[in-house]
């Protein structure tokens, strides 16, 4: 792994993005990509609904809309930089030597989009600052980035415990599968206990696949412990990480389109939402 | 892979463009309806047709740039530009003529969207488009003088309070439209006090119902396209101008990018709409934009709700937009004209070369007498280009000196700069065929030859000195007149300029 792509923002999450950079880091030797997104907000509107337009009507708008953006954009730029100092320090006294900050403006998924492609693995926490933490509201950004990227995202919980033991959440789709062979030829998850679990009926072709899954990785020299279970499953996940005491999740993400999640909801979100230990996604 | 990725983001895009300012845009939607009934009404007039026919327009423009445009938070309606184009059409031939008109000019402006024809606003310069902006204030001032003619003083004293209204209202409160409360007012006094006015309701038919569905009653044949095709093309070329120009203001007001080529093809769409359901053809409107932006309104839902607010009242409160006095619609339209003036261009007036102020008032000049800002447009941008070249064309040199080669004279002439049509003449001069010298060398390694009366203007000079019985010897001409090829081969690349200035 070369370079990570570390998105950070005003949120809590920033300290747990950190520390899975650095955990990450240290694992590969990546260079780690500081980055701080600012999004210009809706534009705010005046409350002038007079609809008067006299002499001088579009230079005058264009003068008191640039100030309001000025003032904030300032604002903005000097937390961004702060954020960036802090965030940076950080990762340096963990022992993180190659580090690069970069602070852009535009929406995240948009600049992400862009810099993906020198990227190996991307890290940012589940929400951001303007989410609040009603568990059951995920970052509006998390989602459309996990659909938009192409390389793996690792979603980080509001702290990050280095990992000991991760569990891969297996249901035989191509992105699962690429999930497998991510971990099989990549050092990050090396030398870690892996459980593989694959939630569905209980008959030989699903036999088949977990078996076939848990070769693959036995090839690489990864020890395999696997289970199948029966139930729903975004909540045999959740159960089997709180039993098993897992530090982490590797899964397929948003296989499905948009129009099917509407109807009958995503086990990615709800995962994402019910465990509480970080995730790695496959797209 | 990235087939199924593309409609997810433009889903969050649609999000976003439609319901990001959800109360705002409603809000501002409302004030910018407010004003659209009279704006619709007056231009209906101008244009010489029922109100209703502008009313129904500014509906279906409305609500169709809101879907299909590509700039969110610009207005498009009824204009006052495009009323000023038809009146001879609606004179002559009458109104489903102007139905069948707008119907082509939106297949025009498909066209031009289709073709990409929105990239040509780059060839309109700046002092252009304030000419234009500056020329459409004064025709909209100037469609409300008919309104005073033969009325009394109570017009003017009427219109005076309403232009008060309109501008010192804001002072006590700026929470209430104060064209909607100038509106009030002068009706309520006019009814009140039975002032003799003429009102809306003289005007001409106002709409009871919904639009239907009716195509232009016309006989489809070579004769008909041959009256209404003139100006159909009129009606597109000013519509594209000015909703292009409007989207470059609202660009500039919330500092985001719009899609010219897809705005050229939505006003073509809300045209055939608009014309299959009785309006008339209408562009995006730069003081109504404004007064968008101003009241908040930024996405699509504003210019949707404009139009959905628009024709909710007209149904409504139609008896009572009826009563409403013509005084009341001519301060509102002043205060559009006032507004859309480019006041900022009078004090450049000053700083500004003459060159510029030149173009900018002819543009403004030429629309006032002829009522047609196509033609405006295209004397401004005829002059800005001729300054242009006359500009380019002075980026001419030539330096020689005597030399003696083994016993002979020799005069070099080594030319620098751009010889070109406005040139070639200077290019000329610049030799003396009088001078008798046994050798001539003209070196061009450092010229730009880039059309053929520049290669003319040497070939003549080559053939002058060979009549004088000198020996001419060319340097350089293959890099010099590299320019002059039509496959453009060499100026799309990165290191194009540093070429360039090599020979």
């Amino acid at each position: 792994m070369k370079k990570i792509l570390v998105c950070i923002d005003d949120s809590v999450y920033a300290q747990a993005v950190c520390d899975a950079a650095a955990w990450v880091s240290q694992r590969t030797g990546a260079a780690v990509v500081l980055l701080h997104v600012f999004t210009p907000p809706p534009k705010r509107a005046s409350r002038d609904l007079s609809g008067a337009i006299g002499l001088g009507a579009k230079s005058e708008l264009l003068e008191q809309l640039t100030e309001l953006d000025e003032n904030h954009g300032r604002v903005e730029q000097r937390k961004g930089k702060l954020m960036l100092t802090h965030a940076e320090q950080q990762l340096r006294a963990a022992g993180v030597q190659n580090i690069e900050v970069l602070h852009r403006r535009g929406s995240l998924v948009e600049v992400i989009g862009e810099l993906e492609v020198q990227m190996d693995l991307i890290i940012m926490g589940k929400r951001g600052e303007h989410a609040d933490f009603d568990t059951l509201h995920l970052g509006a950004n998390l989602e459309r980035v996990a659909r938009a990227v192409h390389k793996p995202l690792l979603v980080t919980a509001r702290t990050f415990q280095p990992i000991r033991q991760f569990l891969i959440a297996f249901d035989g789709s191509p992105s699962a599968s690429k999930a497998l062979e991510y971990i099989a030829s990549h050092s990050l998850l090396q030398n870690l206990k892996c459980h593989v679990l694959m939630v569905g009926h209980i008959n030989a072709q699903v036999r088949n696949t977990l078996t076939k899954a848990a070769n693959t990785l036995e090839q690489a020299g990864i020890g395999v412990h696997t289970a199948l279970k029966v139930g729903p499953r975004d909540e045999v996940i959740a159960d089997y990480v709180a039993a098993k005491e897992m530090d982490l999740i590797v899964m397929g993400a948003y296989g499905h389109s948009r129009m099917r999640q509407l109807i009958i909801g995503s086990t990615t979100t709800a995962v994402i939402r019910s465990c509480h230990v970080p995730l790695l996604l496959f797209r | 892979m990235s087939a199924v990725r593309l409609p997810k983001i433009s889903l969050f895009q649609l999000q976003t463009e439609w319901f990001g300012n959800v109360r705002n845009d409603l809000l501002a939607g409302m004030v910018v309806a407010l004003a659209l009934i009279p704006e619709a009404i007056a231009f209906s007039i101008i244009a010489g047709v029922d109100p209703q026919v502008g009313l129904y327009a500014a509906f279906c423009i409305a609500i169709v740039t809101a879907i299909v445009g590509g700039r969110p938070g610009m207005i498009s309606a009824a204009t006052g530009a495009m009323a000023l184009l038809m009146v001879g059409l609606v004179k002559d031939y009458g109104l489903q003529y102007l139905l069948a008109a707008t119907l082509l000019t939106g297949v025009l402006q498909i066209l031009a969207g289709v073709f990409k024809l929105g990239t040509l606003l780059r060839f309109v310069s700046r002092s252009v488009m304030t000419g234009f902006i500056n020329a459409l204030a004064i025709l909209i001032f100037l469609a409300q003088l008919p309104e005073f003619a033969g009325a009394g003083w109570q017009m003017y004293i009427m219109v005076g309070l309403g232009l008060a209204i309109i501008y010192l209202f804001p002072r006590l409160t700026k929470t209430v439209p104060s064209p909607l409360v100038c509106i009030i007012v002068l009706t309520a006094l006019s009814m009140l006090l039975g002032l003799d006015l003429r009102t809306v309701g003289d005007m001409g038919e106002l709409p009871n119902a919904f639009p239907v569905f009716l195509l232009p009653d016309i006989p489809l044949n070579l004769e008909t396209l041959i009256i209404i095709f003139p100006y159909s093309l009129m009606l597109a070329v000013v519509g594209l101008l000015e909703s292009l120009m409007t989207a470059v203001i609202v660009d500039d007001l919330t500092d985001t990018p719009s899609q010219k080529n897809r705005e050229c093809a939505g006003q073509g769409i809300a045209n055939i709409v608009a014309g299959c359901f009785g309006g008339m053809a209408g562009c995006a409107m730069i003081g109504q934009s404004v007064i968008n932006i101003k009241s908040g309104g930024r996405g699509r839902l504003s210019s949707f709700s404009a139009g959905c607010f628009l024709i909710f009242l007209i149904l409504v409160l139609g008896d009572w937009v009826q009563e409403i006095p013509m005084a009341a619609l001519v301060a509102v339209m002043i205060m559009v004209s006032i507004g859309t003036f480019s006041w900022a261009s009078l004090k450049n007036l000053r700083t500004y070369p003459k060159s510029s102020n030149l173009v900018m008032l002819t543009t403004v000049v030429v629309v006032v007498f002829t009522h047609n800002l196509a033609q405006g447009v295209f004397v401004g941008v005829l002059m800005a280009s001729l300054i242009f070249a006359y500009k380019i064309s002075r980026l001419l040199a030539v330096k020689s000196e005597l030399l003696q080669v083994d016993g002979n004279t020799e005069r070099v002439y080594r030319v620098y700069g751009q010889v070109f049509f406005a040139s070639a003449d200077t290019f000329m001069a610049f030799f003396d065929f009088k001078e008798v010298v046994e050798r001539v060398r003209i070196d061009l390694t450092a010229a730009h030859f880039w059309d053929i009366s520049a290669v003319a203007a040497l070939d003549k000079a080559v053939l002058k000195f060979r009549r004088e019985g000198t020996e001419v010897e060319l340097v350089g001409l293959n890099e010099a007149s590299a320019t002059i090829i039509d496959a453009l081969a060499i100026y799309n690349k990165p290191d194009a300029l540093e070429r360039m200035s090599d020979h």
